[in-house]
């Protein structure tokens, strides 16, 4: 790739309608791709096609391919047969150089950016613009950064350091990394997770920019609503295997869910009721400056109260400080009627609450301990006697929970490194569940994790409310919300703005009290 | 639509108030230690005058000429988020080496004894760049057993032949006594390392990867730097430097026993950090290391010119390294801090 | 995000590293006693009273106070921080017990103050890492040259000597034999130490916060609670250590312990216990010190001078850190070119 970067894409949106006119030569094409990782198939026999100006998605469960595709993509990964070609030309992605150069870009969920650089620096790393003598050309350099900002539509100060940045702008930096290397074909991996909705918005306005500018774009999301709104075509993969691809006008939400499962997924009810259970949380007027104030809302033993808003809200903030993580500057917390003394887990734990947080690998395991032990954290002191842990009632209570979570494992003395996320989430449930906790405040609880599992997780929490636990269950995925909870309380810039009965929500109504509209009336 | 929802996120859009702020913290560094080495340069004076006589300030200006090399060199690495615990062995492991060039050819150039001096620091920077780049192995546990060997291969060495000022000619004492508009030919060394490396690191592409191998490893390699091969170069600079501080240290002290410097290594990342390089890499100036340098010795001599006991150096040093530590957490925590509450207000609109 | 793939991958990748942790220790251990077999062969080789108590008890008092540190520095680095003012906070507590010596004190309340100022600043390195979240490798670089000079302020070029060594016996019989006492002392501390890490919550604590700090304060650890413990406990046992050796030089100046921290991390990284933290046991720990007192008896006898068993001791500490980066790197070559058997069931 040459030093200074020059037009990349086919000036005009009339080209690449044209193009999609006549007989569409696709730009990316994947024929039998194969790719196994000792005795599993990740891929077998995918075939896929990408067209200029398209956003296509790609759908399918955890363990699908989906993931094993995206670095075949962005040349991680080889694949063991098939083919890729890019404008009718065979290419080989032998790695993520190869691939860049060849116009094929991934933006992945958490962007990487080096934090002390600048955002100018961050793009072009190692290609920066060149004056005499090879030394750096700052000003060239920090004008093309502002072009690529202005073909994408957006405004981030090219010299700023990256640190600091929200994820979504940090994503945009990569976007516009992307465009400077000259990228035809981007694919983007799970890009809303992190995002609030108006950055949502702006991600949309930007994929159609560079959809009219003739790059394909491939979106790959458990986010269905949203490929719905975005994309023209999704191709669905299940267990490595392509199932089908199809224009976006021809199919629905179910249909894809049918395909991406290959059986008619069975909701979980909740059991309803738990309205004459006595408060296990009542939480009065909780305030951490600048990020929520007055938030009040009790949980009764028996009953799921979700807390559902968008991203940004403060809920997993409120719930950290409830567990203690974070310090609150005023308010009071109270577990059973007694008060809770603010920022210490330790007193939350030993309150009564569990706290299954919302990254799994970084606050919910360690990553490179057994299972078993895992399952022991957090219950070290009941397991020891004057200190001295007993191993075998560790053992046991591991293999306990296993069977009763139906963990899927080779051995307990494995790391958690070898499960799968859904098998992962249900090593976090076991080790907050042996504690037997009065309030269990659960972050997320299927983020990333395939259908099968989801719907234990959410059989898993009805029995458990039936035993008369009491849940708060942050969530951003509204089926998962109307579907099993009680209550529904919404968030919206750290304000409690509505509360909503399980027979009074639907989405509409919550998406807008997420964003800042209380109903004038109740129901 | 795009454009509104834009202003929204980005708020004053293209008067962006950050950017001279990060700046302003750089230059804040800088400027700070400047500040405080006057300040104790004027306080020390008022105490003392002789302080401020002519020979006193060479003697600051010429004394940390040894110590701003491998702070310079120890920068390197310590921006590509690595230590290099072995420029005090090197150091005095070059030291002897020139010097016995020096017994055996008592008419060597004074330029061919500096190369000598960093070729000789080349070498073990070659060593150890190749362990710590391509075994990958933590720099920290490698350099420290480096230092025991290099230290070890020293002592043996020195231990058969004692040099001392008889063996070494005028000419190449002078580059430590000699003044050239008032500053000894050994600091003109130093400043000439600093601007070269200063600008150096700043203006070409390969020293700013290594900035950005410090400053995330993983999006490094993801982004096609060429890791190794940077960190290995650091290495190999920082080796070279501490082999010139090695020779030049020769010139100033004329005499090498075995414990020629031992513990420059902390004082060089002292010096560094200091400076406002951040020990966990990715950011700091040479500049700033240099700076940082000069500054930590000027302190060492104003205590000794003060009245205080030279007991007290080490404990001050000590205290400094601690305070500036501290005072880059807080820096750093306090811009997070602005910049999320920034970021949030931004995504509310 | 989790899924199959990255897993499957990840999995693959790591495959000799943490998955078969018990299994990689227990490599290395053997390794250990086979090195100090080696040793005491090559010993007894050129001087046949080698391994007898007489040299045991000698190379064990060389030893007994860096091995003792080495201890409390093993909690320490398997926490994932590190602490190298170690053997200035010994040179801190000998300094003070020679200037209280010197001023009349009598030995035992002057021992007692040792320990207290071992304790301070222990806790000032506790603070500043623990409350002020600064890096540890920085700070106690600070603190190491703050509390050699805190030593040379206190003593001067003052050296303390004549103290009453009738007060504590420089040898504990056991049987027929006698063995150095600080050495004594350092195997019973390494039991207790062992003891701690192997078979309590607290130790098990220590490996999650090496491992994941952040997985083990939402699990509940009180993570800077106990790290500020864990450098309270280094400055006790290194103000410990500084005492015992004044009393077995018979003397304390301003330089007693220089530079003895990179003997102590050596010992502690020799023993297998990562500089990454998350991993190493006490048993490692030991079988370290035993190989590093043998090999410099035995290369003393030789007549190998000091500075080339700096060399061989440096060898041997890159060794350590080389051999198990090594397997990994070959692995990692070797998972690039063939396909990888993947056992887990998933």
């Amino acid at each position: 790739m040459g030093d200074v970067v020059s037009e990349g894409f086919i000036d005009g949106a009339a080209d690449a309608a044209r193009d999609s006119l006549d007989t569409p030569k696709p730009l990316l094409v994947v024929e039998h791709a194969k790719k196994s990782f000792g005795a599993v198939h990740a891929l077998n026999d995918v075939s896929i096609e990408l067209f200029r100006g398209e956003a296509h998605a790609l759908l399918g469960e955890n363990g699908a391919g989906k993931s094993t595709l995206v670095k075949i993509f962005a040349g991680v990964h080889q694949p063991d047969s098939g083919s890729i070609f890019l404008d009718g030309v065979r290419v080989q992605l032998s790695s993520p150089a190869a691939a860049r150069d060849a116009g094929v870009s991934v933006i992945y969920q958490e962007p990487t950016l080096f934090p002390d650089l600048t955002v100018a620096e961050n793009i072009f790393m190692g290609r920066q613009p060149l004056r005499s003598g090879r030394r750096i050309n700052r000003s060239e350099m920090t004008k093309l950064t502002k072009d690529a900002f202005d073909r994408l539509g957006v405004t981030i100060d090219p010299s700023r350091a990256a640190r600091g940045l929200s994820v979504a702008d940090q994503q945009i930096v990569e976007i516009a990394k992307s465009i400077s290397f000259n990228a035809q074909v981007i694919i983007m991996d799970e890009p809303t997770a992190a995002l609030t909705e108006v950055e949502v918005a702006r991600l949309f306005d930007v994929v159609k920019t560079l959809r009219a500018q003739g790059a394909a774009i491939m979106y790959v999301s458990h986010r269905l609503s949203e490929v719905f709104d975005i994309c023209q075509r999704v191709t669905i993969l299940r267990d490595g295997a392509f199932v089908k691809t199809a224009l976006i006008g021809e199919t629905n939400i179910d249909d894809v869910i049918r395909s991406m499962v290959g059986r008619d997924v069975v909701a979980a009810q909740s059991a309803g009721g738990g309205t004459d259970g006595a408060n296990v949380l009542e939480v009065e007027r909780l305030t951490r400056e600048g990020i929520f104030t007055d938030i009040s809302f009790n949980v009764r033993a028996g009953e799921i109260v979700a807390l559902a808003g968008l991203v940004g809200a403060g809920r997993t903030e409120v719930a950290r400080g409830i567990f203690g993580i974070d310090r609150i500057d005023a308010g009071t917390v109270k577990i059973d009627g007694k008060k809770l003394k603010s920022g210490s887990p330790v007193a939350a734990m030993n309150a009564g609450i569990g706290f299954v947080p919302e990254d799994r690998r970084q606050q919910g395991l360690v990553m490179e301990m057994a299972i078993d032990r895992n399952v022991a954290l957090a219950s070290l002191r009941g397991l020891s006697h004057l200190g001295f842990i007993r191993k075998s009632s560790e053992r046991k209570m591991a293999f306990d929970w296993s069977a009763r979570l139906r963990l899927k494992y080779g051995r307990l003395s494995n790391t958690v490194m070898t499960l799968s996320g859904g098998n992962q989430q249900k090593v976090v449930l076991a080790k907050w569940l042996a504690r037997e906790p009065r309030l269990l405040i659960i972050d997320e609880p299927t983020r990333g994790i395939d259908i099968g599992t989801k719907a234990e997780v959410h059989r898993l929490l009805t029995e458990l409310v039936k035993q008369g636990v009491a849940v708060l269950m942050i969530s951003s995925e509204m089926p998962e919300v109307l579907q099993i909870s009680d209550r529904i309380l919404v968030l919206c810039e750290g304000r409690l703005i509505d509360e909503f009965s399980r027979e009074e929500a639907n989405e509409t109504s919550i998406m807008r009290a997420a964003t800042g509209l209380a109903r004038t009336s109740a129901a | 639509m795009s454009q509104h929802l834009d202003e929204a996120l980005s708020g004053a859009a293209t008067a962006n108030p950050k950017t001279p702020f990060i700046l302003k913290l750089v230059r804040f560094r800088e400027f700070a230690i400047l500040l405080a080495l006057v300040l104790v340069f004027v306080g020390t004076s008022l105490k003392n005058t002789s302080f401020a006589s002519t020979s006193s300030i060479q003697g600051l200006l010429s004394g940390p000429a040894v110590i701003i090399l491998i702070a310079v060199g120890e920068t390197l690495v310590i921006i590509t988020r690595n230590v290099d615990l072995t420029v005090g062995s090197v150091v005095g492991l070059s030291a002897y080496l020139v010097g016995d060039v020096y017994v055996h050819y008592p008419h060597t150039p004074v330029l061919v004894a500096l190369l000598v001096g960093i070729a000789v620091g080349a070498a073990c920077g070659l060593v150890t760049g190749t362990i710590v780049a391509y075994a990958r192995v933590p720099s920290l546990a490698v350099t420290l057993g480096l230092l025991y060997i290099i230290r070890g291969l020293d002592a043996v060495i020195v231990n058969a032949v004692q040099i001392n000022a008889t063996s070494l000619p005028a000419g190449f004492i002078g580059v430590g006594a000699n003044n050239f508009i008032g500053i000894p030919i050994m600091m003109w060394i130093a400043i000439i390392v600093v601007a070269v490396v200063g600008y150096a690191m700043r203006n070409f592409r390969a020293t700013r990867e290594m900035y950005a191998i410090g400053s995330n490893p993983e999006a490094a390699l993801l982004a096609g730097i060429p890791v190794q091969r940077r960190i290995f170069s650091a290495f190999v600079v920082s080796g070279a430097l501490a082999g010139l501080a090695g020779a030049l240290w020769l010139a100033e002290f004329a005499t090498v026993g075995s414990t020629a410097g031992t513990g420059y290594e902390l004082d060089a990342v002292a010096a560094a950090v200091v400076g406002g390089v951040a020990i966990f890499g990715g950011s700091g100036t040479i500049l700033g290391a240099a700076l940082g340098a000069l500054f930590l010795n000027t302190i060492n001599q104003a205590l000794v010119a003060g009245g205080v006991s030279s007991f007290w150096d080490q404990a001050v040093a000590g205290l400094l390294l601690v305070l500036a530590i501290a005072l880059d957490r807080y820096l750093v925590v306090r811009s997070e801090r602005i910049l999320r509450v920034e970021g949030r207000d931004r995504g509310r609109h | 995000m989790e899924d199959t793939e990255t897993v499957l991958e990840k999995d693959a990748a790591i495959d000799l590293g943490g998955g078969r942790g018990l299994v990689s220790l227990v490599r290395w251990e053997s390794g250990l006693v086979i090195l100090l077999i080696a040793c005491i062969i090559c010993g007894t080789l050129s001087f046949k009273y080698f391994f007898t108590p007489q040299t045991i008890f000698f190379s064990g008092l060389d030893i007994g106070e860096i091995a003792m540190m080495a201890l409390p520095m093993t909690f320490i680095i398997i926490t994932g921080e590190i602490d190298l003012s170690v053997a200035s906070m010994l040179g801190l507590s000998a300094s003070t017990l020679g200037y209280l010596f010197l001023h009349g004190w009598n030995i035992w309340p002057a021992m007692i103050v040792c320990m207290v100022v071992g304790a301070v600043a222990g806790a000032f390195n506790g603070i500043l890492i623990t409350r002020f979240g600064l890096p540890s490798i920085a700070v106690t670089i600070g603190t190491l040259s703050l509390y050699r000079g805190l030593a040379s302020i206190i003593l001067g070029t003052n050296t303390a000597v004549g103290f009453p060594l009738s007060t504590l016996k420089l040898s504990l019989p056991i049987g027929k034999s006698e063995i150095a006492y600080d050495f004594a002392i350092f195997i019973v501390m390494a039991i207790v130490f062992a003891v701690v890490l192997h078979l309590t919550s607290f130790g098990r604590s220590l490996y999650a916060i090496g491992l994941q700090k952040e997985t083990a304060f939402f699990s509940g650890i009180r993570v800077n609670q106990i790290k500020f413990r864990l450098y309270v406990l280094s400055g006790l046992v290194c103000a410990f250590a500084g005492i015992l050796y004044t009393y077995q030089e018979a003397s304390a100046n301003n330089v007693t312990g220089l530079g003895l921290e990179l003997n102590v991390v050596a010992i502690v990284l020799l023993g297998g216990v990562s500089i990454f933290g998350g991993r190493g046991t006490i048993i490692g720990v030991v079988l370290a010190a035993c190989i590093m007192a043998a090999l410099t008896t035995w290369l003393t006898d030789i007549d190998v001078s000091g500075e080339v068993q700096s060399i061989i001791i440096g060898g041997l500490l890159l060794l350590s850190v080389l051999v198990p980066n090594a397997r990994d790197g070959f692995v990692r070559i070797r998972a690039l070119f063939k396909r990888r058997k993947v056992g887990a069931s998933l």
